[in-house]
């Protein structure tokens, strides 16, 4: 994006979200882009008149937002303590190698994926669990897992 | 509606929903429900019903408790009782709908259920009058199933038996009665005793007295009040509002109308993490039924009592489970906690007084009401009242959503209700409280569960996740588990939490590394105690908990790590080596193939070995071994 040609956009969000808070703004702004793009960021400075600092801080408290574009699919691998007993943590580490994810990287070169790790999905009974989207999957094993990931592909 | 006939009227439209003169077929949509392929399973029925044109009626229900068993699928044919099959897939529905179209059960079923109970009336029907063919009679009923016969549900009282979009099935059930009887009376003072009789304790976490908490609002200067259920579940471990959310979200709504009008509110949030979509999106479509219903909005039953609820969606950060974070959140701030007094019951939301209560104790509200306070007083320990619903998840056989009376043992519900431990492993240790909790250990597997004694034992209640841990979970581990998961979700405002966690952290990481030292445990254990005593708000104050009690009741395995550079539960991977018993390998050769580092090499139908040079000890093998051959030491 060279030129952010959405203002109309990020002005429809604020109309539609006139009573509401900046978190609900920012929650519609990522749910448009499936991340916050900094022009919004900036546009949203400018209309609301709230300082871009705060915006930010925003930003980064929440564990929601992200500032780098994510991935078409999302990859939620559960850490709650009944998937950590159950070696959640095994899971997430063979999303990133079935991704071809390096050390410190989440979101595939193509944005095709992005993998996150998520503090308990409240499906505990049917640890450990992974949720694609909108799909949450139960009882997963390292090998199902892979299967899984290539309806996604 | 403006009166309690066209509240009677919606009663018997619920009725006939619940009880319908043709086949109804429920299946639990919860997210459990939907995890484990109920989604599918929604969808054969429905395509099967459509080819062999039945005349029957399809529903969705909540969670049942028995989440293991799910997808879970109930036939409530007139004239016989509720069948329910468990574990169902796709082609299981072809096959259930072919018995049911020649007129009789396909007999895989897994329990009866001969009545449904209406808790709110105190009454029950029977859901079929006539004389049962023997082959049914002979399935045990479901409340006498190990899992269901101690439990004793309140909170629960409707989840997987309503259909969670139907009002009237709420109603039905009771609902809105409550509500009705406060507003008719007109004495918000006498809706507080009643609450306060009740000894009612807050079913998040700290158990402050309900009634007490309402009191102080409704006595605090000012206008403009404000209620809030703080639906942020973050505990992980811990799902019981989701499943109240998603099974029975009247209740809440009814709750919190209650608690409005006792106090003098207008206007509630229900605050709900972002983690539960499907949970934001029933209540959702429950707040637009009552609104529909005149039940929320102006005038509600010709009262005068005005209420208004909105849904808040959380961004996703433990803290503002904290309910001056929470408070914070809401007007649109980062969620930092803010130092206490003043409460929020004096000063709370925009400066107002404000009631915030979880979503299980405003469930429990409209049951008080209806059943007085006596009788809650009659359920539970001396100073814990009522049920509690815990969430007996891990290492167990029977897992899923149970209520039961405070005060039963640790060990009916872990050996009882839970069924022991699975695969024959032993039982080491049950985690309560979630981050704020603690362990408790095989020796206290006696002690009566309640928010004293959990307690005293060095853990809390919290708001209900019981993890139960067998030998093969590290308590190093967990105890580091935990705080790497505060370590993320400290705000980062006072400086013992954000440094001091972190610091732990640290140590713990140098243990399960193997470059634990002497002294480690002594460092622990006072910046445990610093942490405690200099953090800011519950998130900190807390947060040593799963170190101290997993040093109090298993120091000798902090000990194995530190001089022994051993795991004895296998868990930590620097110190954990993987190897294949060639006494039972097989040969198969699966491991082989899931190996992703081509670690594992052997010919077919021989022993099988593993390069330890290349393992990355990933476990990808142990969990596909069917022989018990990979050896983790």
């Amino acid at each position: 994006m060279s030129s952010f040609e959405d203002e109309g956009i990020v002005d429809e969000i604020i109309k539609k979200n006139e009573q509401s808070s900046l978190i609900v703004i920012l929650q519609e702004v990522q749910s448009h882009y499936n991340y916050l793009p900094e022009q919004a960021l900036t546009l949203l400075n400018k209309k609301l008149e709230v300082p871009l600092s705060k915006i930010f801080s925003l930003a980064t408290f929440y564990r929601s937002f992200s500032l780098r574009p994510r991935g078409k699919n999302v990859i939620k691998v559960c850490l709650g303590t009944a998937c950590h007993v159950k070696s959640g943590n095994n899971l997430f580490e063979k999303a990133k190698r079935d991704l071809n994810l390096t050390e410190g990287e989440v979101t595939t070169l193509d944005l095709g994926f992005t993998v996150e790790k998520v503090r308990c999905l409240g499906c505990c009974s049917l640890a450990p669990v992974v949720r694609i989207n909108e799909d949450t999957y139960g009882s997963m094993t390292q090998e199902r897992l892979s299967k899984v990931l290539k309806k996604y592909l | 509606m403006s009166s309690v006939k066209d509240l009677e009227r919606l009663k018997a439209e619920g009725m006939n929903s619940l009880f319908p003169s043709k086949t109804k077929i429920m299946v639990g949509m919860a997210t459990c429900g939907q995890a484990a392929g109920a989604q599918e399973v929604w969808q054969a029925i429905h395509q099967e019903v459509k080819r062999r044109k039945l005349d029957v009626v399809v529903k969705k229900t909540g969670c049942i408790g028995l989440c293991q068993h799910e997808p879970l699928l109930d036939i409530l044919k007139p004239g016989y009782p509720r069948i329910t099959y468990d574990r169902v897939t796709p082609e299981k529905v072809s096959e259930v709908l072919d018995g049911l179209v020649k007129g009789k059960f396909k007999k895989s079923i897994m329990a009866r259920i001969d009545h449904e109970e209406f808790l709110l009336d105190d009454t029950r029907t029977r859901y079929s009058k006539d004389k049962i063919p023997a082959y049914i009679t002979s399935i045990v009923p479901y409340n006498r199933l190990p899992f269901y016969k101690k439990q004793k549900r309140v909170a629960l009282r409707n989840c997987g038996f309503i259909d969670p979009e139907n009002i009237a099935e709420y109603v039905a059930k009771g609902g809105y009665f409550s509500l009705t009887q406060v507003l008719r009376g007109g004495k918000p003072e006498k809706v507080i005793s009643q609450i306060k009789r009740s000894k009612l304790r807050g079913r998040g976490g700290a158990g402050f007295l309900t009634g007490v908490k309402w009191e102080v609002c409704r006595n605090a200067d000012g206008d403009g009040k404000y209620l809030i259920c703080n639906a942020d579940e973050g505990d992980p471990g811990a799902y019981m509002d989701r499943s109240i959310l998603e099974g029975d979200p009247h209740s809440i709504i009814e709750g919190m109308l209650i608690g409005g009008f006792a106090i003098g509110a207008n206007q509630g949030y229900i605050y709900v993490r972002e983690e539960y979509p499907l949970a934001i999106e029933r209540l959702q479509s429950a707040l637009t039924q009552a609104q529909e219903e005149g039940l929320l909005g102006e005038n509600i039953l010709d009262s005068g009592f005005d209420f208004e609820l909105e849904i808040c969606r959380g961004a996703g950060a433990f803290v503002c489970g904290e309910e001056t974070a929470l408070i914070q959140s809401i007007e649109g701030n980062w969620g930092e906690p803010k130092p206490r007094p003043p409460f929020p019951a004096v000063s709370g939301l925009w400066g107002k007084p404000t009631v915030i209560n979880n979503v299980e104790t405003w469930a429990n509200v409209p049951v008080i009401i209806a059943k007085g306070a006596n009788w809650f007083n009659g359920l539970g320990t001396s100073r814990s009242k009522g049920t509690k619903v815990f969430s007996l998840v891990g290492k167990v056989n029977n897992i899923g959503l149970v209520e039961v009376p405070m005060g039963i043992s640790l060990r009916e519900i872990v050996y009882e209700i839970g069924g022991g431990i699975p695969n024959g492993r032993k039982f080491k240790a049950v985690q309560t409280g979630g981050p704020s909790g603690g362990c408790i250990p095989k020796n206290l597997i006696d002690l009566p569960v309640d928010f004293d004694q959990l307690k005293k034992a060095g853990s809390i209640m919290g708001s209900g996740g019981m993890i139960v841990m067998d030998d093969r979970t590290c308590m190093v581990d967990v105890a580091k588990y935990f705080l790497t998961f505060l370590e993320d979700e400290s705000c980062g405002k006072c400086v013992p939490c954000r440094v001091g966690i972190r610091r732990m952290r640290e140590l713990l990481e140098d243990i399960t590394s193997g470059r634990g030292r002497e002294g480690d445990i002594e460092y622990l254990q006072q910046m445990a105690e610093t942490i405690k005593e200099g953090s800011l708000c519950g998130l900190g104050k807390t947060a040593p908990n799963p170190v101290l009690t997993t040093l109090h009741y298993f120091r000798d395995e902090y000990e194995a790590h530190i001089r022994g550079k051993r795991c004895p539960a296998g868990v930590c991977k620097p110190l954990i080596t993987y190897s294949i018993n060639p006494e039972t390998c097989t040969g198969c050769g699966v491991c082989l193939r899931v190996c992703p580092q081509e670690a594992i090499s052997g010919k077919k139908k021989k022993p099988h070995k593993i390069t330890s040079s290349k393992c990355i000890k990933c476990g990808a093998c142990f969990e596909v071994c069917t022989f018990g051959a990979i050896v983790i030491t």
